[in-house]
């Protein structure tokens, strides 16, 4: 009995339905309204004096437009900075932090503009990539929604006369003082908020985080104990997502994956355990997943404390697990080498899991003596607070980094309570919801505009440092309190004295010079502390179990809304639905055929309090029975945020507070409404036909023979089967000079998406909008294709009537163009715009396409874009601001020619680097070194899983993998069809149960 | 009637002369493009040291760059003064020893009161010199190149051999052939009137003869005295159509000439802000190009000075000047200056600089012509993607010494017998400017 995987990317392909099947044979949606500017005229035809008209002037313009050229100007420096020169790109360490996403990068920038952030490899902690936000945080820069001045009671004020009412009235200030802001890791922050604090009689620094962590914090004193997966043999996970959105997502994908990789010469790798209620993207990368619902959490967690430390009871259906028994066994076995975590915000629930971890002796192993500070989060302060705003004892409140307004469980009480407090100020760098119910914003600067230092974990420092001067006239939130505090040094001076402390002897300056130009100073030398935190209480917190229990989590690229503004991330699919644009009511299949939904349906989802919100449903495989997950950050209604406003509803709301914890779970009911909405997602238009794209085996088969794990196809020809590249029509092509190659490991790729954000900002990626996405007309060069897979049993027995939308592995496979030697598009072309070039890279002369999509049409992989419409400089997408307004045009690559309408595009190799990192080592005299030359996706991703070179140079990185993985695990997509692609994927290994 | 006829006549003599003339200057401009590439397509490197008498090439090729980077835009190699004195002889006004001392930190000898020192300071109306931190071998090497006497210009409108030979050669061809055809045309032209009227003089002549002396009979007579009847030509469907197949080609032939020109602004020469004038100061002052154009070296932009780099010299020399009072106006108002911009290449076209002056080892001028004669600049060539692709097919890559090279000049020599050019190397794909 041969047991087959079958792969499918949605519902619709294993169901099979009709529109899919329709869709499936269309490679090209429809095509545009031609009389759409006339109001919709149906006949479809243009009349005469139209045509005539539109002649005319084209001729008219075409002849004027000829007479004379415009006067362009250049416009040099008056005096130019020494550093600056115009064309060449200057690196500017720093860090990006925000919602515990930490991460020390490089900021690109030309002629004095931020363009691009890269990982920074002087970083122990993120030295590899980044994560999605991080790269899509520089459009936020250019945001023309921000604030540009103060605002008092909503009208533009001058910062002379906000510092100067503000002085003022907290001079005369009665009652409590609050500063609420979310985790703040920066030291000299912290002591900065401490001294202004110290000033009045009764001051709290109330630290609030909208996904909280103060379960966690609870159980171990405050601090995050200092998980290193890397040093994990087995792993179990409840409902933590730490690779996409828990606590520091892109540290732990480091750590994580360097127990993941496998060659033949050490077959061996960590095995994870996921159990979880939505389907998350760790869930994706475990090897064992078992959903859950969240009332089962608690049972789930006392199990396995009972299994492991023999204390405490164990009951209910949870204990029976045999998923958990293999995971106890698992965990017994590699004590020392193994590591819990729970991504439960029950203090109660987190003690257990300490215990856990304290019983298979993590401690010192794959709990690291140096805690993690990336959440500080405290729910019971905050709620304290909201009752003493209501109560009228406070006096003066500052929100720094926090919309308790908006993505508070208690935001009502919040908004009742501001009305009471007599001086509320909100550094907020647009008027979001908490904003707008403050007397004074005093604008922030972004992050890129502003000094700044961070401590992530204990001994780890590092440094953000301007690489912009302020766009408009805010002011960091630092310097703000600095001269509320009658200081007259600014913040950078205040920084720099505070760092002296850990300079050590020698010169100061020196000192400070190497850090600010490292970014990171990692020698161990500490200056931030954390406030201790004691559990509440140790009681588990019982969730009690309900028809319909809702969940409410961050999405990989929205976070907890405060990246919702962002049209990049708006548009990066989630790494599992694939949905963008909004949020959804994510469903198990079988929830929906109970209740006769199809995706789409609009559900009206009745909270406990009677509240109700609107949102259409997505059959999502894998998620727990009799449950649903809604994504936070949307449902923004304010004016001030154009992107976001409409978008989805506000799942906040039904996060529940039990004992002043937050947890992020109700009960909800479910009602079906008339309408449909439909749901903007990206892949799954297009049928895979059965072929064999991705493939994947098991780390057991694979220690047995290395060399069977991979199944490669050969064509039958009359001297026996042969390599389909054997067979030919066309010539080979012969490279002298280069070779430029990929391979992506797909047991590394852990399908974040940052490779194809840092795509999008490289390569002027135009966003397209909700409409246009669900028109299957995403611009995207770079995708994360996700298939669902089960394995189909030949034997119909039983156990195989099981629904395999129930629970279905996943692989993710990044597509982008394949580069063939062979390349059918190329061939097709009727004006030669796309071709080959003799270092291997298929090119695309946007200038010399005329649009056939004869292209898109013969390209196997899906690949190449068409430019249906003008996407830049037309208002219909000015949701764009990258290339809608002068202010956000500034984030383009100039180095990227910015396609028009009616070009075909596509990956090119991020050509404009290897060009240039040609030249550098022309210029200097000598062959480019390996790793010097990098694509932006390789570059960004956050654990090594794409390797870009130069397959001629024996000695490079890919050259020696390629060797080694050859026969192995090294496939090409499609190798039946001789395409002969210069990107090579490795076979995907899990190490299952 | 006779005259209609001899209008048309005129015309087709017109047109048809005129049809001849366009395909003669299409000629003529092929073979002066041909002659332009053949002779300045390529001025690899700078000029060579290699015939030069005394002292070491490599120490005087050395102290050229130095020079030409750091002292040019003061000193002269020859006798003008500039700012400073022309340098031409000044190891023998002053020895080795007092000119390194004086060139590291005049300022530091002037006040220590050193005779020689206050006496130059003094004669050339207390300019200070600048502070160099070059070492002792470095001013040695300067001061070798004065004395090698390389500097010395004896012209100074003549610009590096290369562009400027390059561009007399391309002229005196098209003079030559033009004139040529020129002088044949009118020949030509004069013979076939010449045939034409003795002919006519010839039947006019026997005509009278025949009409005279000889009694004809009717039907002789009729045809001694036929009239040729014109409008016959005029009626007839062949004249006809040739005529206006003629009309339909030339004017097709300058439309498409028009069109084709669209967008090419070769020639363009706008007036600027500032009356800037690169003939005096690249042609007669021999400024290094790179002195302003900082980045040219280094960056895909050329990079146009801000006025701070005015400034070094401008600080002092010439403040007078109604031209150099804008640049003053400009800092004091702090609004940059705005050029008008000639060189303007499409978007969809990446060019670089270093790419070019730095690998490639090309002069300024092969590109941007005699720039050091041009009071005010003009574009030079038509850059289009037909004058970039001819250069890059024609021109043999500057592989000497450089060591990214040195494998392919190897695998192109065992393949190929023709020079190892840029588009042998990949230089004429779209990827390598369009992307």
């Amino acid at each position: 009995m041969q047991d087959r995987i079958k792969y499918w990317k949605g519902i619709e392909e294993l169901d099979n339905t009709p529109e899919f099947e329709k869709n499936a044979h269309n490679e090209f949606p429809e095509f545009l309204p031609v009389n759409e500017a006339e109001g919709g005229e149906a006949n479809g035809k243009t009349r005469r004096r139209d045509f005539l008209k539109l002649l005319g002037f084209s001729m008219a313009a075409v002849s004027l437009a000829s007479c004379e050229a415009p006067v362009r100007k250049a416009i040099p420096y008056l005096n130019k900075p020494v550093d600056v020169e115009p064309g060449v790109a200057n690196w500017y360490a720093s860090t990006y932090y925000q919602n515990g996403d930490y991460n020390s990068i490089l900021v690109k920038t030309r002629e004095g503009r931020p363009i691009k952030v890269e990982p920074n490899p002087s970083s122990s902690l993120t030295p590899m990539g980044t994560s999605p936000r991080a790269q899509g945080s520089l459009l936020g820069l250019y945001d023309n929604n921000r604030l540009r001045f103060p605002l008092i009671k909503g009208k533009e004020a001058k910062w002379e006369e906000v510092d100067k009412q503000i002085k003022s009235r907290l001079a005369s200030v009665s009652g409590k003082v609050a500063f609420v802001s979310s985790t703040i890791i920066s030291p000299s922050t912290q002591k900065l908020i401490n001294e202004f604090g110290a000033r009045f009689s009764n001051f709290e620094h109330v630290t609030y985080d909208a996904n909280s962590a103060s379960g966690l914090l609870q159980a171990n004193g405050g601090v995050i104990p200092g998980y290193d997966f890397s040093k994990a043999n087995a792993i179990v996970s409840i409902n933590a997502d730490f690779l996409g959105t828990w606590l520091a997502p892109v540290p732990f994908a480091k750590q994580y994956i360097k127990n993941r990789k496998v060659d033949a010469d050490s077959p061996s790798m960590s095995r994870h355990y996921q159990f979880e209620t939505i389907y998350s993207l760790t869930g994706a990368n475990a090897d064992v997943r078992v959903p859950i619902k969240p009332s089962e959490e608690a049972a789930l967690v006392s199990a396995l404390y009972k299994a492991i430390t023999g204390q405490g009871t164990a009951t209910g259906a949870m204990a029976d697990s045999k998923v958990l028994a293999a995971a106890v066994k698992d965990l017994q076995a590699n004590r020392g080498r193994a590591l819990v975590v729970s991504g439960s915000n029950d203090p109660g629930v987190q003690a257990m899991v300490t215990a856990i971890n304290a019983a298979l002796g993590a401690e010192g192993n794959t709990i690291d003596a140096a805690p993690m500070y990336v959440k500080q989060g405290n729910d019971a302060d905050m709620i304290r607070l909201i009752n003493e705003m209501n109560a009228g004892s406070v006096g003066a409140v500052f929100f720094y980094n926090a919309n308790p307004a908006y993505n508070h469980p208690l935001a009502a009480k919040v908004v009742s309570g501001l009305k009471k407090v007599g001086l509320t100020v909100s550094f907020a760098d647009r008027v979001e919801e908490t904003a707008a119910n403050v007397e004074f914003v005093t604008p922030d600067n972004h992050y890129l505009e502003s000094w700044n230092d961070f401590e992530p974990k204990k001994g780890f420092l590092s440094l953000a440092q301007p690489a912009i001067s302020p766009i408009f006239t805010t002011r960091q939130m630092q310097d703000s309190l600095l001269v509320w505090n009658g200081s007259n040094s600014d913040f950078y001076e205040y920084m720099r004295n505070n760092w002296r402390s850990v300079a050590g002897g020698g010169d100061f300056n020196k000192f400070w010079e190497k850090a600010v130009h490292d970014g990171v100073l990692e020698n161990g030398a500490t200056l931030l502390t954390a406030k201790s935190m004691a559990p509440a209480s140790t009681s588990v917190k019982t969730i009690k179990p309900s028809a319909i229990e809702a969940v409410i989590y961050e999405k990989v690229s929205i976070g907890t809304g405060d990246l919702t503004g962002n049209p990049w991330l708006q548009e990066l699919p989630d790494p599992i639905s694939k949905a963008t644009w909004g949020n959804y009511v994510a469903m198990p299949r079988r929830m929906a055929e109970e209740m006769s939904v199809v995706q789409g349906d609009v559900l009206k989802v009745t909270l406990a309090n009677g509240q109700s919100i609107e949102l259409p449903a997505l059959v999502q495989p894998g998620q727990a029975n009799g449950t649903v997950a809604i994504a936070m950050g949307y449902g923004r209604n304010l004016e001030s945020m154009p992107v976001a406003q409409g978008l989805g509803a506000n799942a906040y709301p039904i996060a529940t507070v039990i004992d002043n914890s937050v947890l992020y779970t109700g009960p909800v009911t479910l009602e079906k409404t008339n309408s449909t909405s439909p749901i903007a997602q990206t892949q799954t238009h297009h049928t895979i036909m059965d072929r064999l794209v991705v493939q994947e085996s098991t780390l057991a088969k694979y220690k047995e023979n290395p060399k069977d794990v991979t199944e490669y196809i050969r064509v039958a020809t009359h001297e026996g089967p042969a390599k389909p590249a054997t067979i030919s029509l066309w010539d080979d092509y012969e490279y002298k000079n280069h070779h430029w190659g990929m391979v992506i490991d797909l047991n590394s790729c852990i399908g974040c998406g940052a490779c194809t954000m840092s795509c999008n900002v490289e390569n002027n990626i135009p966003v397209v909008g909700k409409a246009e996405v669900l028109n299957r007309r995403e611009m995207h060069w770079m995708r994360i294709d996700r298939y669902y897979s089960a394995v189909e049993h030949e034997e119909k027995d039983y156990a195989t009537m099981e629904d395999p939308a129930e629970n279905p592995s996943v692989i993710f496979q990044p597509m982008l163009c394949q580069h063939c030697n062979h390349a059918p598009c190329e061939t097709v072309c009727p004006v030669a715009a796309t071709m080959h070039s003799s270092e291997g890279i298929n090119q695309m002369a946007y200038n010399r396409c005329v649009g056939t999509r004869y292209c898109a049409n013969n390209c196997p992989y899906k690949v190449r874009r068409f430019n249906w419409f003008s996407y830049a400089n037309n208002d219909k997408f000015g949701f764009n601001e990258a290339m809608n307004s002068d202010l956000g045009k500034m984030v383009l690559n100039p180095d990227v020619t910015v396609r028009g309408r009616g070009v075909m595009e596509k990956c090119s190799f991020c050509v404009q680097r290897v060009q240039l990192g040609k030249l550098e080592a022309k210029r200097e005299n000598r062959r480019p070194k390996d790793g010097e030359i990098v694509t932006a996706c390789a570059q960004s991703c956050p654990t090594e899983a794409i390797v870009f070179g130069d397959m001629k140079d024996p000695e490079s990185r890919i050259s020696k993998t390629l060797a080694r993985q050859n026969g192995e695990r090294a496939f090409h997509v499609l190798e039946e069809l001789n395409t002969q692609p210069n990107v090579t994927y490795l076979t995907k290994i899990r190490n299952l149960a | 009637m006779i005259g209609c006829i001899l209008k048309s006549k005129i015309k087709v003599l017109y047109t048809f002369l005129f049809a001849l003339v366009v395909s003669f200057g299409a000629l003529a401009q092929e073979a002066s493009e041909q002659a332009d590439i053949a002779t300045k397509g390529v001025t690899p490197g700078a000029t060579e040291g290699a015939e030069v008498s005394g002292g070491d090439p490599a120490v005087i090729s050395a102290g050229e760059a130095l020079f030409k980077n750091n002292c040019a835009v003061c000193h002269s190699a020859g006798s003008d003064v500039i700012v400073g004195p022309g340098l031409q002889g000044v190891n023998g006004r002053h020895s080795e020893a007092w000119l390194i001392k004086w060139i590291k930190n005049s300022q530091s000898l002037i006040q220590a009161g050193d005779a020689e020192a206050i006496a130059v300071y003094e004669e050339y109306s207390k300019q200070a010199m600048p502070s160099f931190a070059f070492s002792d071998d470095e001013v040695k090497s300067i001061l070798a190149y004065i004395e090698s006497g390389q500097g010395v210009v004896s012209a100074p409108t003549e610009g590096p051999e290369g562009a400027t030979a390059g561009e007399n050669v391309g002229t005196d061809a098209i003079g030559a052939v033009g004139g040529y055809l020129d002088i044949v045309l009118v020949v030509l032209i004069v013979v076939l009137i010449v045939l034409v009227v003795t002919l006519l003089l010839i039947t006019s002549l026997l005509r009278n003869y025949l009409n005279k002396n000889r009694t004809l009979n009717e039907y002789d007579a009729e045809v001694v005295n036929q009239r040729f009847d014109f409008s016959k030509i005029y009626k007839s469907k062949a004249v006809r159509t040739l005529v206006v197949l003629i009309f339909v080609v030339v004017v097709l032939d300058l439309t498409l000439d028009k069109v084709m020109g669209i967008g090419i602004q070769q020639g363009y020469e706008p007036k600027q802000p500032i009356a800037f004038s690169h003939k005096l100061h690249a042609g007669e002052h021999q400024i290094n190009c790179n002195y302003c154009h900082s980045t040219v070296y280094k960056s895909k932009s050329a990079s146009i000075p801000s006025a701070n780099i005015c400034m070094n010299c401008h600080s002092q020399i010439k403040t007078e000047s109604p031209e150099i009072q804008k640049i003053y106006r400009a800092i004091e108002r702090n609004r940059p200056i705005e050029w008008v911009r000639i060189h303007n290449l499409p978007d969809l076209a990446y060019f670089n600089h270093s790419q070019h002056t730095q690998v490639g080892g090309i002069e300024c001028q092969t590109c941007h012509g005699p720039i050091q004669e041009m009071d005010v600049v003009y574009q030079y060539s038509p850059l289009t993607m037909g004058w970039c692709i001819d250069c890059h097919r024609e021109t043999p890559l500057n592989t000497e010494g450089n060591a990214y090279y040195d494998k392919l000049v190897e695998l192109h020599e065992e393949s190929s017998k023709g020079a190892f050019t840029v588009s042998s190397n990949g230089g004429t794909e779209c990827s390598k400017c369009h992307y």
